[in-house]
């Protein structure tokens, strides 16, 4: 009976463990890079209680070079504070959270710089006997900014908090931004890590001539295949575990489904990827054109799958499709499981299609693999 | 327990690539514990000839016995007996030279006692905790010879084992060669560019370019039956036009 410590199994995953664990890059892209890009994502797309608003304000062509007041400067100067060239006003509102409008007072040509810089997203054209607004009517921010601005010099700062009663905070879980990415982050993680690190590898190895090697040993080759799987796969464990625990501990990410659905539709996710690497490099030596095969393969997925904004943007006709490629598949799943509390039964299918799709691919990508 | 003549045979051997002859009816036998050297320039064939007898490809037409048996019935068994090394081949960057060396005894089902009597034998024991990438050219080569000699293989097939080593390590490698011819029966089969390893090393040298032998024997042999020549580089290039190392 041989020791565990010397079958080819083991000491093939131990070897590919090793090469992930001691490479440093690796540990920052699939560790680290997931982790800053949910908190810089994360704070950046969640609201909180206090937000500004910057909104650039310059005098008519009839006034600029003169001391007279226009109808907007005169409205600020009685109603805001003034620090150096910006009027700032605060409209207060428990509920929704308070707001700061800055209005930043400079000549027209500098406004539309401060626009263009998106330092601003407003301007206002102030004139004698009323206010002209520049400003994107595709913006969603711009037009939050417009509606504020108008009703301010319409009702005054009270305006804000006079409706208060109408507003019933959502207090859900998972309504929040973040709740939508980390699902969708965990997702594109297994992606990024089967598609890279076990698609590359194996056609670095190839192109090195490592393949070559090891198959005129009597090493069997499905061994070097599942140990290359297995390695990536605790990998991936460890990496999507981390990422979870710095949501949960950060941003307060909980899991309201089941837990044995989740690591169902984690494995799936895995078997999925681990497939669809092992068919796309399947073929070639050449490193360069495996870039570009993987690239070709995860970048659409990375920006139509809803990874970090919901799919549903896309044209209706297109929807049906991208919901079911296997990223889509499983952010949704993972969102659901996350955030609607979904268990096993609402994702057996996913979880079944998945399976499915990465067995179908290992299998030809295995019959039409070239090893040297 | 076979005894046969020929530890190698290769008979009547074509193997092309698209429209370009790699090996082109090759005959060639090889006597147990005999060195053999194949020369030739880059192109000559060597390296596809030696894949095939290493049974990483598969002749067109013709057939290669290794000892009595052929790649197709005998894989695994084949598999035992042969080591190799490859041109270039890179083992992983971040493994240690003994992890690898550990790596490929599980292969064969050896323990690290194996490992370790390898480690002697290539006189790379104060490098066993080296990362691969961190090992000079003559110690990687020294790696590979190494894992080519794991399992004690009755034939050693090295494709340019010394190439773009400098004197010294070139040298290191020829010694433990030496060394192998002289405590066990192993039957060596070498490409090379260069005249003085084949010189140095082997019984026999096989002079290949485009696909064919040119001449065979030792290197007696050949300078004489091919006219006199002062050395194997006047040789060649009267036989070819070229240099060995065109």
């Amino acid at each position: 009976m041989i020791k565990i410590t010397n079958h080819q199994l083991f000491r093939l995953t131990a070897a590919h463990f090793a090469e992930i664990i001691r490479e440093p890059s690796v540990i920052f892209w699939g560790v680290v890079f997931p982790i800053l890009m949910a908190w810089g994502l994360g704070i950046a797309f969640t609201q909180k209680a206090g937000i500004q608003a910057k909104i650039a304000i310059f005098k008519d062509v009839y006034h600029q070079n003169t001391s007279e007041n226009t109808k907007a400067i005169n409205f600020l100067t009685a109603n805001s504070v003034k620090k150096d060239s910006t009027y700032s006003v605060l409209l207060k509102n428990d509920k929704l959270g308070d707001v700061k409008l800055n209005f930043i007072e400079t000549s027209a040509s500098n406004a539309y710089t401060l626009l263009k810089k998106g330092s601003v997203s407003l301007i206002i054209e102030d004139k004698k006997d009323g206010v002209n607004y520049h400003f994107d009517p595709a913006s969603t921010e711009a037009k939050a900014a417009y509606n504020l601005a108008t009703n301010l010099f319409l009702k005054g700062p009270l305006f804000y908090s006079s409706n208060e009663s109408e507003i019933i905070p959502l207090t859900l879980q998972g309504t929040r931004y973040v709740d939508f990415l980390i699902p969708g982050l965990l997702a594109m993680g297994i992606m990024m890590a089967c598609c890279w690190g076990i698609s590359y590898t194996i056609i670095d190895r190839r192109s090195k001539k490592l393949l070559r090697r090891m198959v005129a040993t009597p090493m069997k080759k499905s061994n070097l295949l599942f140990a290359l799987i297995t390695a990536r796969f605790t990998m991936n464990l460890v990496e999507a575990l981390l990422l979870f625990v710095f949501a949960w501990i950060y941003f307060g990410v909980k899991i309201q489904g089941n837990w044995l659905a989740l690591i169902v539709l984690f494995i799936a996710g895995n078997i999925a990827f681990s497939g669809i690497s092992i068919l796309l490099s399947s073929r070639t030596s050449n490193t360069e054109v495996g870039n570009g095969i993987i690239n070709a393969v995860v970048t659409p997925m990375m920006v139509v799958s809803g990874v970090f904004f919901s799919y549903h943007n896309f044209p209706d006709w297109t929807v049906n499709l991208i919901k079911y490629l296997p990223l889509t598949m499983i952010a949704d799943g993972f969102r659901t499981i996350f955030n609607e509390g979904a268990g096993f039964m609402d994702v057996w299918q996913a979880a079944l299609v998945l399976t499915l799709v990465g067995t179908v691919s290992f299998l030809i990508g295995l019959k039409i693999f070239k090893w040297y | 327990m076979t005894n046969l003549e020929y530890i190698v045979e290769v008979r009547k051997v074509k193997k092309s690539f698209k429209d370009v002859k790699a090996v082109n009816g090759v005959d060639l036998q090889i006597r147990p514990g005999e060195f053999l050297a194949l020369l030739g320039p880059n192109g000559a064939g060597k390296t596809t000839l030696v894949e095939m007898i290493e049974g990483i490809q598969h002749p067109d037409e013709g057939e290669i016995l290794i000892d009595g048996k052929k790649w197709k019935s005998h894989q695994q068994e084949l598999h035992h007996m042969i080591g190799l090394s490859l041109q270039e081949t890179r083992f992983m960057d971040k493994l240690t030279a003994y992890e690898t060396l550990r790596l490929f005894a599980s292969f064969y089902k050896l323990d690290s006692s194996r490992v370790n009597e390898v480690f002697k034998l290539i006189g790379l024991g104060e490098k066993k905790k080296a990362f691969v990438n961190n090992l000079s050219g003559g110690q990687r080569q020294r790696l590979a010879l190494g894992v080519a000699l794991l399992n004690k293989p009755k034939i050693l097939l090295l494709d340019e084992p010394t190439t773009g080593l400098d004197p010294n390590a070139r040298r290191e490698i020829w010694n433990i060669l030496l060394d192998l011819k002289k405590e066990h029966n192993t039957s060596l089969i070498l490409t090379s560019h260069y005249m003085e390893e084949a010189e140095y090393l082997c019984d026999r040298i096989v002079i290949m370019d485009q696909g064919n032998i040119l001449a065979e024997g030792t290197l007696e042999e050949i300078l004489t039956i091919t006219g006199g020549h002062r050395s194997l580089d006047d040789l060649f290039i009267s036989l070819t036009g070229r240099h060995l190392y065109d």
